[in-house]
């Protein structure tokens, strides 16, 4: 495990800063069982982000970190927007890409690291905004799905560009007014979950981060469908609170309010055949597992 | 050979890049002081003065030896601690040794603590707040070390060291190369040595916080 690698060197260790110390310490690394449960106990984040208050993405961004099965050995591929921001404080190895090359540089990643480390699981993770992933990014986004990759893309879609002061994204609602975008949306907003299941990825979630423990489910069926079997994609509603006008403490309700029935983010799920073979698999695994586990804590 | 030498700052908002001046780097078995290459004998000499005038004398160790990623780095470490040991024993009143680290290279955005680490994007702040007027690099990839040293020569007047593990740094006014655990040690040996035969810079006004 690269968990080894995360030492402090003995003879320099009280001078390290107490950010880096509770790292080693307390990140959740090696920890089978990790989840959004941990946040508060165990660190996740390295640094405090540099997000606005409230803002929905910084959730996000907790419970994926949190919930990642195998964070030691992960790679994470972000791109322009709100999240690099967050990357520079993100305890997990990370990359930042050209605008929209993500998908590109974490198809290179993928297999260079399947090459160097062939006897261990490495998962490439790709987290950008809907403008890196829809607008700048598409070609690369769907030829990494055409090519079968084995990485997790994952889309903070918050339907604009909110780094810049809001222009129009091709994830946008139709007539929508942004501050740099006074005409409204002229066309439908792009149904990339429709068109990632087309292109071949074998695991397609849309949905907000309303739900903590929603969220440790996909991102933990994403990556591990991705590492067996091929391309995931999940779009997570991240709404930018200071472009639709709210508070800081609106960001959830919107999320509620956009996740009804009859609303564009009302969880959508699809699962190719294979990948559901593989999630019962790994679901009985999982119970095995806990029972073994139920019964020697018996025997204690 | 270039005529332009490698100075405490503070030389501009944006100096220019030793290297773009014409200064090469030492080879193997050499060092440079201000550019101009010269025995790795000579060069611990002048780094142990450095480090006994400065009132402020500081060690800033990075990510190669702070994370014990092998056995070498945990040893580097350990070397290190030494020197730092070993100049708080040889300085006199009034001055004050440091030992600050350089954890890894992230922005730190919102803000960066200059009371507990320096960061390759903004070290001037860390060597503002604390005063530092004479500094080492050891264990700082290349290129986030020569950022750090070119934003220090830019905007302060701290006199910069390097022990570097491959080939020097030309934006430092004073470089090792090859550094290693046997030349750190020699180092502190220099230091030792020096102790009581330099006057340091107590009453000068010229300190790290130049701005």
């Amino acid at each position: 495990m690269s968990k080894e690698k995360i030492k402090i060197s003995e003879a320099l260790y009280d001078i390290m800063p107490s950010d880096y110390q509770d790292l080693v310490k307390s990140a959740t690394y090696g920890k089978e069982d990790r989840g959004w449960k941990d946040i508060g106990n165990n660190k996740e984040l390295i640094e405090q982000h540099s997000l606005c208050a409230g803002c929905p993405e910084s959730m996000a961004f907790r419970y994926i970190l949190a919930s990642l099965p195998n964070p030691e050995d992960t790679v994470m591929v972000g791109s322009t927007g709100c999240t690099s921001l967050v990357f520079p404080m993100v305890a997990v190895h990370n990359i930042h890409s050209l605008f929209g090359n993500q998908n590109a540089i974490a198809s290179g990643l993928k297999r260079a690291l399947s090459v160097r480390f062939p006897d261990r699981t490495k998962d490439v993770v790709v987290l950008a905004g809907d403008g890196a992933t829809v607008d700048i990014g598409l070609d690369m986004t769907l030829q990494a799905w055409f090519r079968q990759e084995k990485f997790t893309t994952i889309c903070f879609d918050n339907e604009l560009y909110a780094n810049t002061g809001g222009q129009e994204s091709g994830l946008m609602q139709k007539g929508f007014v942004a501050k740099m975008a006074p005409v409204g949306k002229l066309f439908d907003k792009v149904r990339l979950p429709e068109i990632a299941r087309e292109s071949g990825c074998h695991y397609v979630v849309n949905c907000t981060v309303s739900k903590p423990s929603l969220v440790e489910k996909v991102i933990r069926n994403a990556v591990h469908i991705a590492r067996e079997i091929g391309p995931t994609y999940l779009q997570l509603y991240t709404p930018c609170i200071l472009e639709i006008g709210k508070n800081s403490m609106e960001g959830l309700q919107e999320m509620r309010d956009s996740e009804k029935p009859t609303e564009r983010f009302a969880y959508k799920e699809y699962v190719s055949e294979p990948a559901k073979q593989l999630l019962a698999e790994l679901a009985a695994k999982d119970k095995e597992r806990k029972a073994a586990a139920k019964q020697l804590a018996g025997k204690a | 050979m270039s005529q332009y030498r490698v100075l405490p700052g503070p030389e501009h908002f944006l100096p220019p890049a030793a290297a773009s001046m014409g200064i090469r780097l030492p080879n193997p078995g050499e060092a440079h002081i201000n550019g101009v290459i010269t025995s790795e004998e000579k060069a611990y000499e002048e780094a142990a003065k450095q480090f006994l005038m400065a009132k402020v004398p500081t060690l800033f160790p990075g990510p190669l030896v702070l994370w014990a990623w092998n056995e070498k780095a945990a040893k580097k470490a350990t070397a290190i601690r030494h020197l730092y040991d070993t100049l708080k024993e040889c300085v006199q009143p009034g001055q004050k040794p440091m030992l600050i680290p350089m954890p890894d290279y992230r922005p730190k955005y919102p803000k960066i603590n200059p009371e507990v680490e320096i960061n390759p994007n903004h070290p001037n702040l860390t060597i503002w707040h604390n005063k530092i007027d004479c500094c080492m690099f050891i264990g700082v990839h290349c290129h986030q070390a020569n950022l750090s040293l070119k934003i220090i020569r830019g905007g302060t007047s701290c006199y910069t060291i390097a022990m570097c593990a491959q080939a020097g740094h030309e934006d430092a006014m004073l470089s090792f190369r090859d550094a290693s655990v046997e030349k750190i040690m020699t180092l502190a040996e220099w230091v030792r040595k020096l102790k009581g035969t330099v006057q340091p810079r107590l009453t000068s006004a010229k300190s790290g916080a130049s701005n």
